[in-house]
Protein backbone atom coordinates (compact mmCIF):
# COMPACT_ATOMS: atom_id res chain seq x y z
CA UNK A 1 0.00 0.00 0.00
CA UNK A 2 1.34 3.52 -0.67
CA UNK A 3 1.34 5.97 2.26
CA UNK A 4 2.84 8.84 0.37
CA UNK A 5 2.80 9.85 -3.39
CA UNK A 6 4.77 13.12 -4.30
CA UNK A 7 3.54 13.71 -8.08
CA UNK A 8 5.70 16.24 -10.00
CA UNK A 9 6.42 18.08 -7.51
CA UNK A 10 8.62 21.53 -8.50
CA UNK A 11 9.98 24.17 -6.48
CA UNK A 12 11.61 27.40 -8.08
CA UNK A 13 13.55 29.86 -5.56
CA UNK A 14 14.92 33.04 -7.57
CA UNK A 15 16.84 31.52 -10.40
CA UNK A 16 17.17 28.21 -8.29
CA UNK A 17 14.78 25.30 -9.99
CA UNK A 18 15.18 23.64 -6.35
CA UNK A 19 12.82 20.87 -7.74
CA UNK A 20 12.01 19.92 -10.51
CA UNK A 21 9.23 17.50 -11.24
CA UNK A 22 9.86 15.07 -8.63
CA UNK A 23 8.26 12.03 -8.74
CA UNK A 24 8.01 9.40 -5.64
CA UNK A 25 6.26 6.93 -3.33
CA UNK A 26 6.84 5.27 0.36
CA UNK A 27 5.32 2.20 0.60
CA UNK A 28 3.67 1.37 4.17
CA UNK A 29 6.49 -0.03 6.62
CA UNK A 30 9.33 1.18 4.20
CA UNK A 31 12.40 2.88 5.12
CA UNK A 32 13.24 5.20 1.71
CA UNK A 33 16.66 6.74 1.65
CA UNK A 34 16.77 10.33 0.17
CA UNK A 35 21.02 11.10 -1.04
CA UNK A 36 22.25 13.55 -2.76
CA UNK A 37 24.73 16.01 -3.11
CA UNK A 38 24.56 19.51 -1.19
CA UNK A 39 22.45 21.25 -2.94
CA UNK A 40 20.09 18.72 -4.45
CA UNK A 41 16.70 19.90 -3.61
CA UNK A 42 16.38 16.80 -0.25
CA UNK A 43 15.62 19.99 2.55
CA UNK A 44 13.23 21.52 0.49
CA UNK A 45 11.75 17.97 -0.90
CA UNK A 46 10.85 17.66 3.28
CA UNK A 47 9.61 20.88 3.24
CA UNK A 48 7.69 20.92 0.37
CA UNK A 49 6.34 17.68 1.61
CA UNK A 50 5.55 19.22 4.92
CA UNK A 51 3.98 22.69 4.25
CA UNK A 52 7.05 24.64 5.11
CA UNK A 53 7.50 25.66 1.63
CA UNK A 54 4.94 26.00 -1.07
CA UNK A 55 5.18 24.12 -4.00
CA UNK A 56 5.26 25.96 -7.32
CA UNK A 57 3.49 22.59 -9.03
CA UNK A 58 2.33 19.13 -8.39
CA UNK A 59 1.07 17.39 -5.45
CA UNK A 60 1.37 15.30 -2.01
CA UNK A 61 -0.91 12.84 -1.01
CA UNK A 62 -0.97 11.42 2.51
CA UNK A 63 -2.78 8.02 2.31
CA UNK A 64 -4.71 8.64 -0.72
CA UNK A 65 -5.20 12.07 1.24
CA UNK A 66 -4.37 15.34 -0.88
CA UNK A 67 -2.35 17.46 1.41
CA UNK A 68 -0.75 19.82 -0.54
CA UNK A 69 -0.69 23.50 0.74
CA UNK A 70 -1.62 22.53 4.37
CA UNK A 71 0.22 24.19 7.06
CA UNK A 72 2.48 22.21 8.96
CA UNK A 73 0.37 21.30 12.02
CA UNK A 74 -2.16 20.03 9.61
CA UNK A 75 0.14 17.63 7.96
CA UNK A 76 1.54 16.77 11.38
CA UNK A 77 -1.85 16.45 12.87
CA UNK A 78 -2.81 14.06 9.56
CA UNK A 79 0.56 11.62 10.48
CA UNK A 80 3.52 12.99 8.65
CA UNK A 81 5.98 14.37 10.89
CA UNK A 82 9.64 15.57 9.82
CA UNK A 83 12.92 16.72 11.89
CA UNK A 84 15.26 19.95 11.21
CA UNK A 85 18.24 19.24 9.96
CA UNK A 86 19.51 22.20 12.11
CA UNK A 87 18.29 21.03 15.02
CA UNK A 88 15.37 23.14 16.82
CA UNK A 89 14.51 21.91 20.63
CA UNK A 90 13.02 24.05 22.88
CA UNK A 91 15.70 25.29 25.18
CA UNK A 92 13.85 26.47 28.15
CA UNK A 93 11.71 23.00 28.73
CA UNK A 94 13.43 20.12 29.89
CA UNK A 95 14.24 16.74 27.53
CA UNK A 96 10.88 15.50 29.00
CA UNK A 97 8.81 18.61 28.75
CA UNK A 98 10.12 18.91 24.59
CA UNK A 99 9.01 15.02 23.59
CA UNK A 100 5.40 16.30 25.68
CA UNK A 101 5.19 18.89 23.04
CA UNK A 102 4.90 16.76 20.84
CA UNK A 103 2.63 14.37 22.46
CA UNK A 104 0.25 16.99 22.68
CA UNK A 105 -0.36 16.16 19.19
CA UNK A 106 -3.14 13.34 20.15
CA UNK A 107 -3.95 13.94 23.75
CA UNK A 108 -5.19 17.03 26.00
CA UNK A 109 -3.80 15.35 28.86
CA UNK A 110 -0.65 16.25 30.42
CA UNK A 111 -0.86 13.10 32.16
CA UNK A 112 -1.16 11.11 29.26
CA UNK A 113 1.53 13.24 27.18
CA UNK A 114 4.06 12.62 30.11
CA UNK A 115 3.47 9.23 29.90
CA UNK A 116 3.92 9.18 26.41
CA UNK A 117 6.64 10.69 26.04
CA UNK A 118 8.78 8.70 28.59
CA UNK A 119 7.70 5.68 26.32
CA UNK A 120 9.08 7.30 23.37
CA UNK A 121 12.03 8.46 25.28
CA UNK A 122 12.63 5.03 26.42
CA UNK A 123 11.97 3.87 22.74
CA UNK A 124 15.12 6.69 21.81
CA UNK A 125 17.73 5.51 24.31
CA UNK A 126 17.07 9.03 26.03
CA UNK A 127 15.58 8.57 29.21
CA UNK A 128 18.27 8.98 31.12
CA UNK A 129 18.28 12.40 30.31
CA UNK A 130 14.40 12.93 30.88
CA UNK A 131 15.25 16.01 33.47
CA UNK A 132 17.76 17.69 31.77
CA UNK A 133 17.53 21.01 30.21
CA UNK A 134 16.94 20.44 26.33
CA UNK A 135 20.09 23.19 25.84
CA UNK A 136 22.57 21.65 28.19
CA UNK A 137 22.92 18.46 25.16
CA UNK A 138 25.38 17.60 22.97
CA UNK A 139 24.64 18.25 19.21
CA UNK A 140 24.21 13.97 18.89
CA UNK A 141 21.67 14.22 21.61
CA UNK A 142 19.24 17.01 20.10
CA UNK A 143 19.33 15.28 17.04
CA UNK A 144 18.18 12.22 19.23
CA UNK A 145 15.75 14.50 20.48
CA UNK A 146 14.39 16.14 17.75
CA UNK A 147 13.40 12.40 16.28
CA UNK A 148 11.77 11.77 19.81
CA UNK A 149 9.79 14.93 19.44
CA UNK A 150 8.77 13.99 16.13
CA UNK A 151 8.05 10.34 17.30
CA UNK A 152 5.39 11.43 20.01
CA UNK A 153 3.24 13.34 17.62
CA UNK A 154 2.56 9.58 16.60
CA UNK A 155 2.88 10.02 13.18
CA UNK A 156 2.22 7.47 10.61
CA UNK A 157 5.37 8.71 8.51
CA UNK A 158 8.55 10.05 9.70
CA UNK A 159 10.37 12.71 7.71
CA UNK A 160 14.14 12.56 9.28
CA UNK A 161 16.36 14.86 8.10
CA UNK A 162 20.10 13.92 8.34
CA UNK A 163 19.31 12.97 12.09
CA UNK A 164 23.14 10.74 12.00
CA UNK A 165 25.47 13.66 10.50
CA UNK A 166 27.88 14.89 12.99
CA UNK A 167 27.41 12.14 15.27
CA UNK A 168 29.96 9.68 16.42
CA UNK A 169 30.21 6.12 14.86
CA UNK A 170 28.68 4.47 18.18
CA UNK A 171 25.96 7.12 17.88
CA UNK A 172 25.34 6.24 14.49
CA UNK A 173 24.86 2.81 15.15
CA UNK A 174 22.87 3.57 17.85
CA UNK A 175 20.45 5.81 16.11
CA UNK A 176 20.12 3.25 13.31
CA UNK A 177 19.06 0.82 15.94
CA UNK A 178 16.10 3.70 17.44
CA UNK A 179 14.93 3.90 13.41
CA UNK A 180 14.36 0.15 13.18
CA UNK A 181 13.05 0.50 15.95
CA UNK A 182 10.83 2.93 14.72
CA UNK A 183 9.93 1.07 11.75
CA UNK A 184 9.17 -1.84 13.98
CA UNK A 185 6.65 0.01 15.39
CA UNK A 186 4.85 0.58 12.36
CA UNK A 187 5.99 4.07 11.16
CA UNK A 188 6.92 4.55 7.80
CA UNK A 189 9.80 6.36 7.08
CA UNK A 190 12.02 8.96 4.71
CA UNK A 191 15.25 9.41 5.41
CA UNK A 192 17.63 12.06 4.09
CA UNK A 193 21.78 11.11 4.91
CA UNK A 194 25.10 11.56 4.35
CA UNK A 195 26.61 8.72 6.32
CA UNK A 196 26.67 6.23 3.37
CA UNK A 197 26.79 2.92 5.23
CA UNK A 198 24.12 4.02 7.68
CA UNK A 199 21.55 4.61 5.31
CA UNK A 200 22.74 1.91 2.64
CA UNK A 201 22.02 -0.44 5.51
CA UNK A 202 18.92 0.57 6.55
CA UNK A 203 16.87 1.85 3.24
CA UNK A 204 14.90 -0.96 1.63
CA UNK A 205 15.04 1.85 -1.70
CA UNK A 206 16.80 4.41 -2.23
CA UNK A 207 15.93 7.69 -4.09
CA UNK A 208 18.72 10.11 -5.54
CA UNK A 209 18.36 13.89 -6.23
CA UNK A 210 20.79 16.06 -8.13
CA UNK A 211 20.17 19.35 -9.32
CA UNK A 212 16.33 19.15 -8.18
CA UNK A 213 15.57 15.88 -10.35
CA UNK A 214 15.43 12.49 -9.01
CA UNK A 215 17.87 10.31 -11.02
CA UNK A 216 17.50 7.11 -9.65
CA UNK A 217 15.25 5.13 -7.55
CA UNK A 218 15.85 1.57 -6.87
CA UNK A 219 17.20 -0.78 -4.24
CA UNK A 220 20.96 0.03 -2.23
CA UNK A 221 22.45 -2.81 -4.29
CA UNK A 222 21.39 -1.65 -7.47
CA UNK A 223 22.23 2.57 -6.73
CA UNK A 224 25.51 1.41 -6.20
CA UNK A 225 26.03 0.37 -9.40
CA UNK A 226 23.84 3.29 -11.35
CA UNK A 227 26.17 5.51 -13.44
CA UNK A 228 24.66 8.22 -12.99
CA UNK A 229 24.47 8.28 -9.38
CA UNK A 230 28.20 7.14 -9.46
CA UNK A 231 29.05 10.17 -11.51
CA UNK A 232 26.72 12.88 -9.70
CA UNK A 233 27.08 11.51 -5.88
CA UNK A 234 28.89 8.64 -4.92
CA UNK A 235 32.35 8.80 -6.85
CA UNK A 236 33.96 5.68 -8.06
CA UNK A 237 36.19 4.35 -5.06
CA UNK A 238 32.28 3.76 -2.66
CA UNK A 239 31.33 2.19 -5.60
CA UNK A 240 34.72 0.00 -6.65
CA UNK A 241 34.22 -1.04 -2.79
CA UNK A 242 30.83 -2.42 -2.83
CA UNK A 243 31.89 -4.54 -5.68
CA UNK B 1 6.49 19.22 52.56
CA UNK B 2 8.81 21.87 53.96
CA UNK B 3 8.04 23.71 50.89
CA UNK B 4 3.79 23.83 51.11
CA UNK B 5 4.33 25.29 54.46
CA UNK B 6 6.31 28.06 53.56
CA UNK B 7 4.12 29.05 51.35
CA UNK B 8 0.94 28.26 53.61
CA UNK B 9 2.75 30.67 56.25
CA UNK B 10 3.33 33.50 53.94
CA UNK B 11 0.12 33.16 52.99
CA UNK B 12 -1.22 33.75 56.20
CA UNK B 13 1.17 36.37 57.10
CA UNK B 14 -0.57 38.00 53.91
CA UNK B 15 -3.95 37.65 55.73
CA UNK B 16 -3.15 38.79 59.10
CA UNK B 17 -1.14 42.43 58.04
CA UNK B 18 -4.33 44.13 57.88
CA UNK B 19 -5.31 42.82 61.47
CA UNK B 20 -1.68 43.49 62.92
CA UNK B 21 -1.00 46.46 60.95
CA UNK B 22 -3.03 49.62 61.23
CA UNK B 23 -1.05 51.95 58.92
CA UNK B 24 -3.10 52.89 56.04
CA UNK B 25 0.21 53.61 54.36
CA UNK B 26 1.59 50.43 54.55
CA UNK B 27 -2.34 48.26 53.52
CA UNK B 28 -2.05 50.99 50.84
CA UNK B 29 1.51 49.87 49.50
CA UNK B 30 0.82 46.13 49.69
CA UNK B 31 -2.28 46.35 48.10
CA UNK B 32 -0.98 48.51 45.51
CA UNK B 33 1.98 45.76 45.11
CA UNK B 34 -0.62 42.82 44.88
CA UNK B 35 -2.68 45.05 42.15
CA UNK B 36 0.35 45.26 40.20
CA UNK B 37 1.43 41.80 40.57
CA UNK B 38 -2.25 40.76 39.14
CA UNK B 39 -1.99 42.88 36.13
CA UNK B 40 1.48 42.22 35.14
CA UNK B 41 0.84 38.28 35.62
CA UNK B 42 -1.75 39.45 33.17
CA UNK B 43 1.15 40.30 30.84
CA UNK B 44 3.12 37.63 31.46
CA UNK B 45 0.49 35.24 30.06
CA UNK B 46 0.96 36.50 26.64
CA UNK B 47 4.23 38.53 27.00
CA UNK B 48 6.34 35.87 29.25
CA UNK B 49 4.81 32.33 28.76
CA UNK B 50 3.54 33.18 24.76
CA UNK B 51 6.40 35.38 24.09
CA UNK B 52 4.30 37.97 22.08
CA UNK B 53 5.83 41.14 23.31
CA UNK B 54 2.61 43.65 24.25
CA UNK B 55 3.49 47.20 24.30
CA UNK B 56 -0.15 47.98 25.03
CA UNK B 57 -1.25 46.65 27.46
CA UNK B 58 -3.06 49.64 28.76
CA UNK B 59 -5.90 48.83 26.14
CA UNK B 60 -7.23 45.83 28.27
CA UNK B 61 -6.66 47.32 31.51
CA UNK B 62 -8.63 50.46 30.32
CA UNK B 63 -11.31 48.65 28.82
CA UNK B 64 -11.84 46.92 32.22
CA UNK B 65 -12.14 49.86 34.09
CA UNK B 66 -14.32 52.05 31.51
CA UNK B 67 -16.54 48.94 31.20
CA UNK B 68 -17.11 48.36 34.99
CA UNK B 69 -17.22 52.04 35.79
CA UNK B 70 -19.44 53.21 32.72
CA UNK B 71 -21.94 49.69 34.00
CA UNK B 72 -22.13 51.01 37.30
CA UNK B 73 -22.48 54.94 36.28
CA UNK B 74 -24.87 54.51 33.45
CA UNK B 75 -26.58 51.10 34.32
CA UNK B 76 -26.29 50.99 38.14
CA UNK B 77 -24.95 47.63 37.40
CA UNK B 78 -22.64 46.56 40.38
CA UNK B 79 -18.94 46.81 39.76
CA UNK B 80 -18.78 42.99 40.65
CA UNK B 81 -20.59 42.20 37.42
CA UNK B 82 -19.11 44.76 35.40
CA UNK B 83 -15.60 43.50 35.74
CA UNK B 84 -16.49 40.47 34.02
CA UNK B 85 -18.63 42.66 31.43
CA UNK B 86 -15.32 44.29 31.00
CA UNK B 87 -13.04 40.87 30.81
CA UNK B 88 -15.44 39.84 27.83
CA UNK B 89 -15.17 43.02 25.99
CA UNK B 90 -11.06 43.14 26.61
CA UNK B 91 -11.22 39.39 25.37
CA UNK B 92 -13.63 40.32 22.09
CA UNK B 93 -10.97 43.36 21.48
CA UNK B 94 -7.46 41.22 22.37
CA UNK B 95 -9.31 38.53 19.61
CA UNK B 96 -9.75 41.72 17.40
CA UNK B 97 -5.89 42.95 17.80
CA UNK B 98 -4.41 39.22 18.03
CA UNK B 99 -5.98 38.38 14.70
CA UNK B 100 -5.18 41.13 13.09
CA UNK B 101 -1.51 40.78 14.42
CA UNK B 102 -1.17 36.75 14.42
CA UNK B 103 -3.08 36.44 10.91
CA UNK B 104 -0.18 38.15 9.06
CA UNK B 105 2.57 36.89 10.72
CA UNK B 106 3.29 40.12 13.18
CA UNK B 107 6.29 39.45 15.41
CA UNK B 108 8.39 41.48 18.04
CA UNK B 109 8.67 44.67 17.34
CA UNK B 110 6.12 44.94 14.88
CA UNK B 111 3.30 42.83 17.10
CA UNK B 112 4.64 45.95 20.58
CA UNK B 113 3.77 48.23 18.06
CA UNK B 114 0.11 47.33 16.71
CA UNK B 115 -0.83 46.52 20.79
CA UNK B 116 0.71 50.38 21.73
CA UNK B 117 -1.15 51.60 18.58
CA UNK B 118 -4.71 50.29 19.72
CA UNK B 119 -4.24 51.57 23.20
CA UNK B 120 -3.59 54.68 22.06
CA UNK B 121 -6.37 54.78 19.12
CA UNK B 122 -8.63 53.60 22.34
CA UNK B 123 -6.87 56.71 24.26
CA UNK B 124 -7.95 59.18 21.98
CA UNK B 125 -11.38 58.02 21.57
CA UNK B 126 -12.06 57.94 25.32
CA UNK B 127 -10.54 61.38 25.22
CA UNK B 128 -12.86 62.59 22.53
CA UNK B 129 -16.05 61.08 23.66
CA UNK B 130 -17.98 63.08 26.08
CA UNK B 131 -20.31 59.65 26.58
CA UNK B 132 -17.04 58.38 28.81
CA UNK B 133 -16.72 61.09 30.38
CA UNK B 134 -13.48 62.71 27.58
CA UNK B 135 -10.68 63.77 28.84
CA UNK B 136 -11.63 64.25 32.40
CA UNK B 137 -12.41 60.91 32.38
CA UNK B 138 -14.70 59.35 34.94
CA UNK B 139 -15.49 59.62 38.77
CA UNK B 140 -17.30 56.57 40.22
CA UNK B 141 -20.00 58.00 42.67
CA UNK B 142 -19.38 56.87 46.01
CA UNK B 143 -22.06 54.92 48.01
CA UNK B 144 -19.95 54.89 51.22
CA UNK B 145 -19.68 51.55 52.62
CA UNK B 146 -21.19 49.21 49.99
CA UNK B 147 -19.78 45.88 49.94
CA UNK B 148 -22.25 44.67 47.32
CA UNK B 149 -21.32 47.49 44.93
CA UNK B 150 -17.51 46.56 45.01
CA UNK B 151 -17.20 50.21 47.53
CA UNK B 152 -15.77 49.88 50.94
CA UNK B 153 -15.62 52.75 53.83
CA UNK B 154 -11.74 50.73 54.93
CA UNK B 155 -9.56 50.18 52.65
CA UNK B 156 -8.44 46.88 53.90
CA UNK B 157 -11.51 45.02 52.20
CA UNK B 158 -9.47 46.62 49.10
CA UNK B 159 -6.69 44.54 50.65
CA UNK B 160 -8.26 41.26 51.15
CA UNK B 161 -10.06 41.50 47.55
CA UNK B 162 -7.25 42.02 45.47
CA UNK B 163 -5.13 39.11 47.63
CA UNK B 164 -7.90 36.71 46.79
CA UNK B 165 -7.65 38.12 43.16
CA UNK B 166 -3.83 37.48 43.19
CA UNK B 167 -3.89 33.98 44.77
CA UNK B 168 -6.53 32.71 42.64
CA UNK B 169 -4.82 33.81 39.41
CA UNK B 170 -1.79 32.42 41.00
CA UNK B 171 -3.15 29.35 41.30
CA UNK B 172 -4.27 29.26 37.70
CA UNK B 173 -1.34 29.81 36.13
CA UNK B 174 0.42 27.59 37.84
CA UNK B 175 -1.87 25.04 36.42
CA UNK B 176 -1.84 26.84 33.05
CA UNK B 177 1.69 26.38 33.38
CA UNK B 178 1.32 22.53 33.26
CA UNK B 179 -1.33 22.46 30.75
CA UNK B 180 -1.67 21.35 26.86
CA UNK B 181 -2.29 25.15 26.59
CA UNK B 182 1.04 26.22 28.72
CA UNK B 183 3.41 24.14 26.90
CA UNK B 184 2.06 25.05 23.52
CA UNK B 185 2.96 28.11 24.20
CA UNK B 186 5.87 28.16 25.81
CA UNK B 187 6.81 25.92 22.89
CA UNK B 188 5.93 28.82 20.44
CA UNK B 189 7.92 31.47 22.14
CA UNK B 190 10.78 28.69 22.09
CA UNK B 191 10.37 27.98 18.35
CA UNK B 192 7.50 28.92 16.93
CA UNK B 193 8.44 26.72 13.10
CA UNK B 194 9.45 23.45 15.65
CA UNK B 195 5.59 23.96 17.60
CA UNK B 196 4.06 24.39 13.60
CA UNK B 197 6.02 21.22 12.87
CA UNK B 198 4.72 19.54 16.02
CA UNK B 199 1.23 19.62 15.40
CA UNK B 200 0.64 23.23 17.21
CA UNK B 201 -1.30 25.54 15.36
CA UNK B 202 0.71 28.98 16.62
CA UNK B 203 -2.51 31.42 15.46
CA UNK B 204 -4.71 29.29 17.16
CA UNK B 205 -2.70 29.29 20.34
CA UNK B 206 -1.64 32.97 20.23
CA UNK B 207 -4.61 33.81 20.03
CA UNK B 208 -5.73 32.00 22.89
CA UNK B 209 -2.84 33.88 25.26
CA UNK B 210 -4.00 36.92 23.76
CA UNK B 211 -7.68 36.27 25.52
CA UNK B 212 -6.61 35.00 28.67
CA UNK B 213 -4.46 37.91 29.40
CA UNK B 214 -6.82 40.44 28.15
CA UNK B 215 -9.27 39.35 30.11
CA UNK B 216 -7.01 39.20 33.44
CA UNK B 217 -5.55 42.51 33.02
CA UNK B 218 -8.76 44.09 32.38
CA UNK B 219 -10.33 42.52 35.85
CA UNK B 220 -7.46 44.03 37.33
CA UNK B 221 -8.70 47.38 35.10
CA UNK B 222 -11.99 47.39 37.04
CA UNK B 223 -10.38 46.62 40.09
CA UNK B 224 -8.30 49.94 39.88
CA UNK B 225 -11.72 52.17 39.09
CA UNK B 226 -13.03 50.71 42.06
CA UNK B 227 -10.10 51.41 44.55
CA UNK B 228 -9.18 54.86 43.05
CA UNK B 229 -12.56 55.42 42.51
CA UNK B 230 -11.42 56.99 39.25
CA UNK B 231 -10.63 56.13 35.47
CA UNK B 232 -9.43 58.54 33.05
CA UNK B 233 -8.16 58.16 29.59
CA UNK B 234 -4.29 58.63 30.41
CA UNK B 235 -4.30 56.07 33.40
CA UNK B 236 -6.59 53.68 31.63
CA UNK B 237 -5.36 53.44 28.21
CA UNK B 238 -1.88 55.70 28.07
CA UNK B 239 1.61 54.24 27.32
CA UNK B 240 2.62 54.71 30.98
CA UNK B 241 0.31 52.60 31.86
CA UNK B 242 1.61 49.43 29.62
CA UNK B 243 5.02 50.25 30.69
CA UNK B 244 3.83 50.01 34.15
CA UNK B 245 2.28 46.35 33.52
CA UNK B 246 5.26 44.84 31.31
CA UNK B 247 7.89 46.42 33.88
CA UNK B 248 7.22 44.45 36.93
CA UNK B 249 7.32 40.57 34.76
CA UNK B 250 10.14 41.36 32.89
CA UNK B 251 12.14 42.64 35.89
CA UNK B 252 10.70 39.61 37.89
CA UNK B 253 11.47 37.11 34.90
CA UNK B 254 9.13 36.94 31.96
CA UNK B 255 7.45 33.47 31.87
CA UNK B 256 7.48 31.93 35.05
CA UNK B 257 5.05 32.14 37.74
CA UNK B 258 6.82 33.91 40.53
CA UNK B 259 8.35 36.51 38.16
CA UNK B 260 5.64 39.41 38.40
CA UNK B 261 5.06 39.03 42.10
CA UNK B 262 8.47 39.25 42.90
CA UNK B 263 9.29 42.19 40.29
CA UNK B 264 6.20 43.77 42.16
CA UNK B 265 7.63 43.29 45.32
CA UNK B 266 11.06 44.73 44.26
CA UNK B 267 9.72 47.68 42.63
CA UNK B 268 6.98 48.26 45.41
CA UNK B 269 9.91 48.43 48.03
CA UNK B 270 12.05 50.48 46.17
CA UNK B 271 8.95 52.54 45.04
CA UNK B 272 8.84 53.15 49.11
CA UNK B 273 12.14 53.21 49.72
CA UNK B 274 12.93 56.15 47.20
CA UNK B 275 9.25 58.48 47.51
CA UNK B 276 11.27 60.91 49.70
CA UNK B 277 13.31 61.72 47.11
CA UNK B 278 11.07 61.35 44.24
CA UNK B 279 7.96 63.22 45.57
CA UNK B 280 8.86 66.81 44.96
CA UNK B 281 10.07 65.98 41.03
CA UNK B 282 6.78 64.54 39.13
CA UNK B 283 7.85 62.20 36.43
CA UNK B 284 11.09 61.52 38.28
CA UNK B 285 9.68 57.48 39.31
CA UNK B 286 9.02 57.26 35.40
CA UNK B 287 13.11 58.12 34.92
CA UNK B 288 13.58 55.88 37.84
CA UNK B 289 11.71 52.80 36.10
CA UNK B 290 13.07 53.54 32.58
CA UNK B 291 17.03 53.13 34.55
CA UNK B 292 15.81 50.00 36.22
CA UNK B 293 14.59 48.40 33.29
CA UNK B 294 17.80 49.23 31.26
CA UNK B 295 19.43 47.65 34.42
CA UNK B 296 17.22 44.96 34.38
CA UNK B 297 17.73 44.22 30.56
CA UNK B 298 21.37 44.24 30.69
CA UNK B 299 22.09 42.76 33.96
CA UNK B 300 18.88 40.37 34.23
CA UNK B 301 18.00 39.78 30.97
CA UNK B 302 15.51 37.07 31.90
CA UNK B 303 14.52 38.64 34.95
CA UNK B 304 15.62 38.05 38.80
CA UNK B 305 13.96 34.11 38.51
CA UNK B 306 16.40 33.87 35.67
CA UNK B 307 19.28 34.68 37.65
CA UNK B 308 18.09 32.59 40.52
CA UNK B 309 17.40 29.70 37.79
CA UNK B 310 20.84 29.76 36.65
CA UNK B 311 22.37 29.91 40.31
CA UNK B 312 20.20 26.78 40.28
CA UNK B 313 18.23 27.23 42.75
CA UNK B 314 15.01 25.68 41.55
CA UNK B 315 17.00 23.64 39.16
CA UNK B 316 15.56 20.82 39.87
CA UNK B 317 11.69 22.18 39.55
CA UNK B 318 11.63 21.25 36.11
CA UNK B 319 12.50 18.00 36.13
Amino acid sequence: MTLIEVRSLSKRFGGLQALSEVSLSLAQGEILGLIGPNGAGKTTLFAAVTGFVRPDGGSVRLDGQEITGLPPHAICRRGLARTFQLVQPFPELSVVENVMVGAFNRTRSAAVARRRALEVLALTRLAPLAGRPAHALSIGLRKRLELARALATEPRVLLLDEVMSGLTPTEVDETVEVIRGIREAGVSIIVIEHVMAAVMGLSDRIAVLHHGELIAAATPAEIVQDRRVIDAYLGEPLAGKRE
Amino acid sequence: MPRTAAWLALLAAAAMVPLVIRSEYVIGTLTLMYFFAFVGQGWNILGGYAGQFSFGHALFFGIGAYTSSLCFLKLGLTPWVGMWLGAAVAVGVGLVTGHLSFRYGLRGAYFALVMLAFAEIFRVAATNWDFVGGSFGILVPLQGHAPRLFQFGDKRYFYYVILAMLLALTWAVARLERSRLGYQMIAIRENEAAADALGINPYRVKLAAMALSAAVTALGGAFYAQYFSYIDPAIGFGPANSIEILLRPIIGGAGTLWGPLLGALLLGLLGEGTRGLVKSYAGLHLMLYGVILMGAVVFLPRGVMGALRSLGVGAAERA
